[in-house]
């Protein structure tokens, strides 16, 4: 591979307000080349490929376009120089033919007049060269999706694609259009395509990358021959590192059980069971989408609960009753903070007092001075950095509003279960550090926490048992001891080895 | 004393406050009638139908939602008071008719909103059609005229130098003020409005919430019916026609954003004070009635742009010093 790659990236920087998304990455791909990008959830690909397709600047480092500095302010102008991406979330327009979504905004025309015949000899030729027999006249939202993402690939080929980028392809499809797009790739790459496949099927990746790039916490930990590599080789680099000294050792002393599940089922997760003892740390790790977020939702009742049993301190809740969740002593601290946890405009007073407010007040009138005196107390003993509780929420830093947060459901006197949903998203080091001490208090304290992250580290840190999630079911339960980030990946991979 | 005069620069109703004032501090240069006890107290009395009903406006609005059926709901409780007045002989009795009235509305709008889960600028348009036509249906399109003579001293006494409805407007924005600051109640209501998601996971009744308000709304709104009827001394079903967007103006131009979760009630009170004010200004100066309305269109849209300006710059300068 000694010409000159169709794309080449050295030393890309990227960051964003609280975060060093992409620290020094090269990346590479020349013509005729399937290159694979891997990595865990937040290691830096969809930063990547939005760099690859100018929907993010750089904050350093260079990106040549055929030898040539890319001058790429955005992805029309990457589309023009033959750089297409292929979302994981389809961009078709259902009520539109497969021709028009092929070549939209872009109809062969004359007067103003669409030259329609041309357009459907076109797209029948797009169509067939990637092997999809459907008449261009079809509304696209009549297709399946592989239809629609071979229809994608049709429109990218039809911009003279030099680069296809692909992201999570086969995410929806069934082994045979796998198959059948796997085979794809291959005459793309005979035509001098290049491709950037990103995925987390791993046995696809060594089925049909040449060269795969793994990357870790925003970093190329690995840039190597597909030949050579496996399955466990590629979890161990795409995972393997160190604890952070983040975490402190926590000698757990479990009580009753807290929270009992049994069987739940939402719309969105299935047949879920556990508990969680006084005391006690329960992680759920997995990857994006797995369903965390949602069996959360479940749990506090926000989601109705179609089937199922959640016991907190032997008491039954009921199924949709968010009221009655926080009454017997259930917390949600949400993933969200900003569209679903603070009020911006309110104080931090008010904030932290929200769900306190019936132990705050006599028959409805709040008693100001204890309420003061509580929210004082935990701001304190969190370290909240404020003002003053009177200062507005939204003009704390991310951290601190996390920790008000948490505030607002240590002042429920009762509380019995605490669910995190990923604890420090979008905070700075520091602030995680204060955070994780601050978790390992609680139960130390005699609090039941229930910890959803889809950082590896910090599950693995934090919980005394760890249950992953894939597709809004549980596939494995660990203890401390026996969790590896490598089987916790394992698990929620869907791994050919695993699979049926 | 010192950070009262602080809080009050900073305050977002200072600048309605100073509007306020330089509107009277005009009107008064103009005609030398405006300053007068009598006018005063007209202007007041003018204010309290909008500043009762305006109530349970700001709260509903507080919520993010919105209430179209007040002025038909001013009608149909009015309807009702003098009806249940003639059957009973009754004021006590015509009061608690008209409120019970209210409060039925109220629910519907709130069940409607909250369970139907129909938008409310929806739900309430629909009410207010429905309560229109049904006005009209019930009394044939024709008023009713009241039967007992003490009935007229509620809208038009005095106790001591204040008309009665002003009394209750005082008495009722200081039960309002505690229950929207020193009450759970008025803390819910804002942290819906503020953010209905975070609200509904931080365990708070939302629904509950917003069906009360809207009951509260319908009686403050049936309240206004009654007072208005007494001045009136007959039910009409024509009462309180566009009475919704009047008072919906009054509050919005008192800082209360349609978004929810904004503004005060001591703001909402100052936007209605101004819009009386302006139009008993230009009735003292002679000025054609029909231009009453525009101007108050045009103060309406130059304060929500101002204020909107306002806060655009305020957010640059957080955000320039947060960067």
């Amino acid at each position: 591979m000694s010409a000159t790659p169709i794309i080449s990236l050295s030393g890309i920087h990227k960051r964003f307000p609280g975060v060093y998304a992409l620290k020094d990455v090269d990346f590479e791909v020349h013509a005729g080349e399937v290159h694979a990008l891997v990595g865990e959830n937040g290691a830096g690909k969809s930063t990547l490929i939005k760099i690859i397709a100018g929907a993010y600047g750089l904050d350093g480092g260079d990106y040549l376009v055929e030898g040539v500095p890319a001058q790429i302010a955005s992805p029309s102008e990457s589309i023009a120089k033959g750089i297409v991406v292929v979302y994981q979330e389809l961009e078709l327009v259902p009520a539109l033919s497969v021709a028009e979504n092929i070549f939209f905004g872009r109809l062969p025309e004359r007067f103003g007049r669409v030259q329609w015949r041309q357009l459907y000899a076109e797209s029948t030729a797009l169509l067939a060269q990637v092997g999809l027999d459907v008449d261009p006249r079809t509304k696209a939202g009549y297709l399946g999706i592989a239809a629609q993402h071979l229809i994608e690939i049709a429109r990218a080929l039809s911009h003279q694609a030099k680069l296809i980028v692909m992201d999570e392809p086969t995410s929806a499809l069934s082994p045979q259009e796998i198959e059948r797009l796997l085979k794809l790739i291959e005459e793309l790459k005979s035509r001098g395509v290049g491709v950037v496949y990103v995925s987390h099927k791993l046995d696809e990746v060594l089925q049909v990358a040449d060269r795969i790039t793994v990357l870790r916490d925003g970093g190329r930990v690995a840039c190597k021959e597909a030949v050579g590599l496996d399955e466990q080789s590629l979890v161990s680099l795409m995972v393997g590192r160190a604890l952070g000294a983040n975490f402190t050792d926590r000698k757990a002393v479990l009580g009753a059980p807290a929270l009992e599940v049994e069987n739940l089922s939402s719309a969105s997760v299935r047949d879920i069971s556990f508990v969680v003892r006084a005391g006690e740390i329960v992680g759920f790790s997995g990857l994006m989408g797995a369903g965390r977020t949602e069996l959360a939702r479940a749990l506090m009742g926000v989601d109705r609960r179609l089937a199922g049993q959640v016991r907190v301190g032997g008491a039954l809740l009921p199924a949709s009753s968010p009221v009655a969740s926080r009454r017997l002593g259930l917390g949600l601290v949400p993933e969200d903070r900003r569209e679903s946890g603070i009020f911006p405009r309110r104080s931090v007073c008010e904030n932290a007092s929200i769900a306190a407010l019936e132990s705050l007040s006599h028959h409805g009138r709040i008693r100001h001075t204890s309420e003061r005196e509580q929210v004082g107390t935990w701001v304190e003993r969190l370290a909240v950095r404020t003002p003053s509780i009177e200062q507005e929420i939204a003009k704390l830093s991310g951290g601190n509003q996390q920790k008000v947060l948490l505030a607002r459901w240590l002042l429920v006197e009762h509380i019995k279960v605490l669910i995190v949903d990923e604890p420090t998203r979008g905070i700075d080091v520091g602030a995680k550090a204060e955070i994780y001490t601050l978790l390992n208090e609680l139960a130390e304290g005699g609090l039941a926490l229930v910890v959803m992250s889809s950082e590896m580290t910090e599950i693995l840190g934090l919980c005394d048992r760890i249950h992953v999630m894939r597709a809004g079911q549980l596939t494995a339960s660990y203890t401390r001891e026996e969790a590896t980030a490598e089987n916790l990946l394992t698990s929620a991979l869907p791994l050919a080895s695993a699979r049926a | 004393m010192k950070t009262f005069a602080a809080r009050l620069l900073r305050s977002e109703q200072t600048g309605l406050l100073l509007a306020l004032v330089l509107l009277c501090i005009a009107i008064s240069l103009l005609s030398p009638v405006f300053f007068t006890a009598l006018n005063i107290k007209n202007v007041l009395r003018d204010a309290s139908l909008v500043a009762i009903a305006g109530i349970g406006m700001v709260m509903v609005i507080l919520l993010g939602e919105i209430d179209l059926s007040v002025g038909s709901t001013q009608a149909v409780a009015g309807i009702v008071a003098v009806a249940a007045l003639n059957a009973s002989e009754s004021v006590v009795l015509a009061l608690v008719a008209a409120l019970a009235c209210g409060a039925c509305i109220g629910l519907i709008n709130g069940l409607l909103v909250t369970k139907a889960k129909i938008n409310s600028l929806i739900a309430t348009l629909g009410t207010m059609a429905i309560l229109r036509g049904g006005g009209m249906v019930g009394t044939q399109a024709v008023s009713i005229q009241g039967k007992v003579d003490s009935f007229i001293d509620i809208g038009t006494g005095y106790i001591g130098p204040l008309p009665i409805p002003v009394l209750l407007v005082f008495i009722l924005f200081g039960l309002f003020y505690f229950a929207l600051h020193h009450m759970t109640f008025g803390r819910y209501i804002y942290a819906i409005g503020g953010n209905v998601e975070a609200a509904r996971l931080s365990g708070l009744s939302v629904d509950r919430t917003k069906i009360m308000v809207f009951m509260l709304a319908g009686v403050l709104a049936a309240l206004s019916a009654f007072i208005l009827a007494s001045r009136l001394n007959s039910g009409q079903p024509n009462a309180g026609l566009g009475f919704e967007l009047q008072v919906i103006a009054a509050v919005i131009l008192g800082g209360i954003s349609l978004t929810g979760g904004i503004g005060t009630l001591g703001g909402a009170f100052i936007g209605i004070l101004i819009l009386t004010v302006l139009s008993n200004g230009l009735v003292l100066l002679n000025v054609s009635s029909f231009y009453h309305d525009i101007a108050r269109g045009v103060v309406i849209i130059l304060a929500v742009y101002l204020d909107t300006r306002r806060k655009e710059s305020l957010l640059r300068r957080m955000l320039g010093s947060s960067t």
